[in-house]
């Protein structure tokens, strides 16, 4: 009983990061159609600008407790990524709208080939360590473990989810990208400056997708030029098995994704007797993902999805 | 066609023939054995790319695990061909199995798939090429199959005839390495594949398939098996990837998970998509380009940059990524349709492009 707990616990912290991820995905999804590729590389910047950032200012001696060093670092890092969200937009989605599906795809995936070399130019191709600023004490609960900074995390995340979906759905901006979501053109005659919403929704999501690396920064400790891609493709994953284009879908698929994920990690050996090991992890995402397509293709919450290949 | 037009092309048709079984000596001799290589490798991706053509580009279902069907194949053959399990058994046992086992899978995954389309079925398929990847990984305990990350390594070479393609040979006092030999061996089946890829084109099922890519539903209307047709693009798709995969194993000797990571299967799909989606000569060109180009590239920054700088700035391989990645962008930008598109998809174009006009 102490292990479930514990990798529910692990599956919450996990989770939320792969909802505030999957937001980024769901919500471009939502109002282009595109999967942004990018998006992993956005996260893997957030963290790697917030670790320059508390490192330089340690360096420099300056006498802060940890988080307000971490939030610092996380407040240089949100205004990068927007900046470098809405770039990946103007550069390789905008002049490509109308274009064949796979084009963007290509210039996604190029760019994040660029990207994960200019953080390699940077920050060179081993694992950062998170500076030790922050402390891990625990808090037990019923027997099971988590650190001080999961619960923050897992706060923190439902707290600015749950802000954006306020946002979304009271605002006039929010307003404007529901609109463009369902029809640009109409969306356009109405007075909405459709290209002006693509790039809040990119830089939207981008700044999601840099608080979302530093926490994947902060729980693991480490930082690395590849880790945008695995994270990514596992908030996809999330973000699809939710519904993709839905936002209280990406929140759900996370958090779910993210339990049966630890619950799988921990419970493989025993269902298998032994053969197979936590090392199967990864597996349990794709899994829940094929078998979720098959009896519910649209996702847990979403809509019947546009066929277009 | 004019009788002219017509020796034209045998013109054409048996000069690129001679071009093609020459080049390994003229690149090996001007640039060395190991451009010779690359030229091998290009060959088996032209292999992959029109394999995958088979299902992106006829069928229209967009396949981002294809990868997978490559691994099989390699691996197959790496398994019986190999000091791993002492299994020495000949190509052409472990060649035609790691093709079918391939195909196998290729239905496997198709049949849960048939209802998905569009990106819903992208992330499958990719999920799919992580999940192979992942066992081959892990499926080293407790039972030894795959032997892990290490991989498997010391496979045979491919014996045609009595000649080991492994040892260099001579022939009419020509030496001939191992590089040339499997040059000519890749060469016969890469013709194979493209005449294969270029009958089906043309042919019933090809059709059928151009329909389904269009209109799923008008397609089944027109009394088109709309699941037979589906299986069998991801079959004969995966049947080429799984015979490039048995040759690369015995080109190469040594396979690990490492070399079908999700970034090979997006590589695969950027030839296609570069070089021209649904148009075999594009496909091949795509191909071509996009092995050739990073090598060229590795070979030209170092130097270039001690001559003008006098100095290393960039590390030669970030630098090739860099520009690679930025290339991959610009051409995307300024030929959305690629290099060479097919007629059917440049009329496409086309017409998205008067229609986008007229709304704008």
């Amino acid at each position: 009983m102490d292990i479930f707990i514990q990798q529910i616990l692990n599956g919450l912290v996990l989770g939320s990061i792969y909802a505030l991820i999957a937001l980024g995905y769901t919500m471009v999804y939502g109002i282009m159609g595109l999967i942004n590729f990018a998006h992993g590389e956005v996260v893997m910047f957030g963290a790697m600008v917030t670790i320059s950032v508390v490192s330089a200012l340690t360096n420099a001696g300056v006498n802060l407790p940890g988080p307000a060093l971490v939030l610092i670092g996380m407040l240089v890092a949100i205004p990068a990524c927007m900046l470098l969200g809405f770039v990946i937009e103007r550069v390789a989605y905008r002049p490509l709208r109308g274009a064949q599906r796979l084009a963007p795809l290509i210039t996604a995936i190029g760019l994040s080939i660029v990207l994960q070399q200019v953080a390699i130019l940077i920050w060179g191709r081993n694992y950062i360590p998170f500076p030790q600023v922050l402390n891990h004490d625990t808090i037990d609960i019923f027997g099971a473990t988590i650190t001080k900074l999961q619960v923050v995390i897992v706060v923190m995340c439902l707290v600015i989810m749950a802000g954006l979906l306020v946002m979304v759905e009271k605002t006039k901006l929010g307003r404007a990208m529901r609109a463009t979501s369902q029809n640009p053109t109409v969306a356009g005659l109405m007075g909405v400056n459709v290209n002006t919403i693509i790039s809040a929704t990119f830089v939207l999501g981008s700044a999601l997708g840099a608080v979302a690396g530093v926490m994947v920064a902060t729980n693991y400790d480490q930082a690395h030029y590849y880790m945008g891609f695995m994270i990514g493709l596992k908030a996809f994953t999330a973000a699809v098995l939710g519904g993709i284009g839905n936002l209280g879908g990406a929140v759900a698929g996370g958090i779910l994704l993210g339990i049966i994920e630890s619950l799988g990690a921990g419970y493989i050996g025993q269902l298998t007797g032994g053969f197979l090991g936590s090392n199967y992890q990864d597996i349990f995402a794709f899994m829940v993902l094929i078998l979720v397509l098959i009896f519910r293709p649209s996702g847990l919450l979403g809509e019947k999805v546009a066929d277009r290949a | 066609m004019t009788k002219a037009q017509d020796s034209k092309k045998v013109g054409v048709f048996i000069a690129s023939a001679i071009a093609l079984c020459v080049l390994p000596f003229i690149v090996g001799g001007s640039l060395g054995n190991s451009w010779v290589r690359i030229v091998d490798f290009a060959l088996l991706y032209v292999m992959l790319a029109l394999g995958l053509n088979i299902v992106v580009g006829f069928a229209g279902l967009l396949d981002l695990g294809f990868i997978a069907f490559y691994a099989v194949g390699a691996y197959t053959y790496a398994l019986l061909s190999s000091p791993h399990f002492g299994l020495h058994l000949p190509f052409y046992i472990t060649i035609p199995l790691g093709a079918l086992f391939a195909a196998f899978f290729g239905i496997l995954l198709g049949t849960p798939v048939l209802r998905l389309k569009g990106d819903y079925l992208a992330i499958v398929t990719l999920g799919f090429g992580e999940i192979i990847r992942i066992f081959m990984n892990n499926l080293n305990a407790p039972v030894n199959i795959t032997n892990g990350p290490q991989g498997i390594n010391l496979i045979d070479p491919i014996h045609v005839a009595g000649v080991d393609l492994g040892t260099p040979i001579s022939l009419f006092g020509l030496n001939l390495p191992p590089v040339y030999l499997y040059y000519y061996l890749f060469l016969v089946l890469t013709v194979i594949v493209v005449i294969m890829a270029w009958r089906l084109q043309h042919s019933r099922i090809g059709r059928a398939w151009v329909a389904l890519r269009e209109d799923q539903i008008a397609a089944s209307a027109m009394g088109i098996n709309i699941r037979n047709i589906k299986l069998l693009a991801f079959a004969l798709g995966a049947l080429s990837g799984g015979v490039a995969g048995g040759l690369f194993s015995a080109f190469q000797g040594f396979v690990s998970p490492e070399s079908f990571s999700l970034l090979e299967s997006i590589m695969i799909l950027a030839m296609i998509v570069l070089g021209g989606m649904g148009n075999i000569a594009g496909v091949i060109l795509g191909a071509v380009v996009l092995t050739i180009a990073p090598e060229i590239l590795r070979d030209v920054i170092g130097p270039l940059q001690m001559k003008t700088m006098g100095r290393m700035l960039i590390d030669p391989e970030n630098a090739r990524m860099l520009l690679f990645g930025l290339a991959m962008v610009a051409m995307m930008l300024v030929r959305p349709e690629g290099m060479l598109p097919s007629k059917r998809r440049k009329a496409e174009f086309r017409d998205a492009k008067a229609a986008a006009a007229q709304k704008g």
